[in-house]
């Protein structure tokens, strides 16, 4: 009896030289240098009031006012991937409270601002990883959590890890560790936080905080 | 069952050597895979399918492990077969060992044994788009994956 392949055979990879941690800004995903979308009805109207004479002064109000009321409910997706998860469960919980910063750990992408893509990336999960990113709502921010999901960690040579989750999605802010402790979660949200008021009327946004493997 | 009683039971196949105590280690041809499996479990009583995995010997080809156990009498047999340079198909035991079914196609995932008489040849951890076999030494650990690697 023969059975039939179910992938189409490949010749065996010959070895090569592990690539250096250089080669992640190959595949790094920048957001838009246009910043985010809106719609064109909204940018005319905002358009339209900022280039009023005095005003600007509204805008700059209303972006202040804007910035204020997203960064003080960002409301992170519940999305655990590996052992990271036990500590962004921690940094939910009574003890480290993220809830006093307005962050309620929320199961649905289509409510949420930010996702904390904590643990391993595979690459079976890339996929969906970037499918429960995608379909969260504009403004949207990413947490980089843990060694593994900054570059891989110490699954980093291994054949089945993403080398850095920031080659599936646009990454706002990196939190080094492994795991990281709560502490250092929360340190990495109130980057996070100053990183969104900074967040302009045109979309522009803060430079991500620098990768720390 | 006493380790010694099932080393002479298992030396009377005909291509098989078995020896050792813990566990039992019997080197099988590997066209007598399954009636050696079926024979552990019909006479052994070796009821119990712990594992089956496979090594890579580079240019001596793949050989495939299995491990059973008879849990009243506390023997472990060890069934290995090398399949020879060049080889990937195997003899299934799932017809003797239910579960041998997911340990199979793992190791088809990792190493590319082909398991003949399998019921359900896939791949079960790796995606199904997944090209090469991860465990095999000429697999290289840097495989580019598009679009994530």
């Amino acid at each position: 009896m023969e059975i039939k392949t179910p992938v189409p055979e490949v010749p065996a990879p010959v070895w090569k030289n592990i690539k250096d941690l250089q080669e992640w800004q190959e595949h790094h995903q920048r957001r838009p240098e246009t910043g985010d979308k809106h719609s064109a009805f909204f940018e005319q109207v905002t358009e339209g009031i900022h280039n009023f004479p005095g005003g600007f002064a509204l805008t700059t109000v209303a972006d202040g006012f804007f910035n204020w009321a997203r960064k003080s409910s960002v409301w992170p997706v519940s999305f655990g991937l590996a052992c990271c998860a036990i500590e962004m469960m921690a940094t939910f919980a009574s003890r480290f409270d993220v809830e006093r910063l307005g962050m309620v750990p929320w199961a649905s992408p289509r409510h949420s601002d930010l996702m904390i893509v904590s643990g391993t990336v595979t690459i079976k999960m890339a996929p969906m990883l970037k499918r429960i990113y995608d379909q969260m709502p504009d403004p949207k921010w990413a947490v980089s959590m843990g060694s593994c999901a900054n570059s891989g960690g110490p699954f980093r040579n291994g054949y089945h890890v993403v080398k850095g989750v920031d080659r599936v999605i646009p990454v706002d802010v990196y939190v080094p560790g492994c795991p990281p402790p709560p502490e250092s979660l929360l340190n990495g949200l109130l980057l996070l936080q100053d990183q969104i008021s900074h967040f302009r009327r045109t979309g522009q946004r803060a430079e991500p905080s620098p990768k720390v493997d | 069952m006493t380790a010694e009683r099932a080393c002479e039971l298992l030396g009377t196949i005909a291509g098989v050597t078995a020896g050792g105590a813990a566990p039992v280690i019997a080197q099988v041809p590997p066209e007598q895979w399954e009636a050696v499996a079926r024979f552990t479990k019909d006479t052994l009583g070796c009821a119990f399918f712990s594992f089956c995995t496979a090594i890579d010997w580079k240019a001596d080809g793949l050989e495939v492990v299995a491990w059973v156990d008879n849990l009243e009498t506390n023997l472990a047999v060890q069934l290995r077969t090398k399949l020879g340079p060049g080889n990937t198909t195997c003899q299934s035991i799932v017809p003797v060992y239910r579960g041998a079914d997911w340990m199979e196609r793992e190791c088809f995932d990792m190493f590319g044994v082909r398991f003949v008489g399998h019921p359900d040849p896939r791949r079960i951890l790796l995606a199904d788009d997944w090209k090469g076999h991860p465990l095999l030494k000429s697999y290289a650990v840097d495989t580019p994956h598009p679009p994530y690697r």
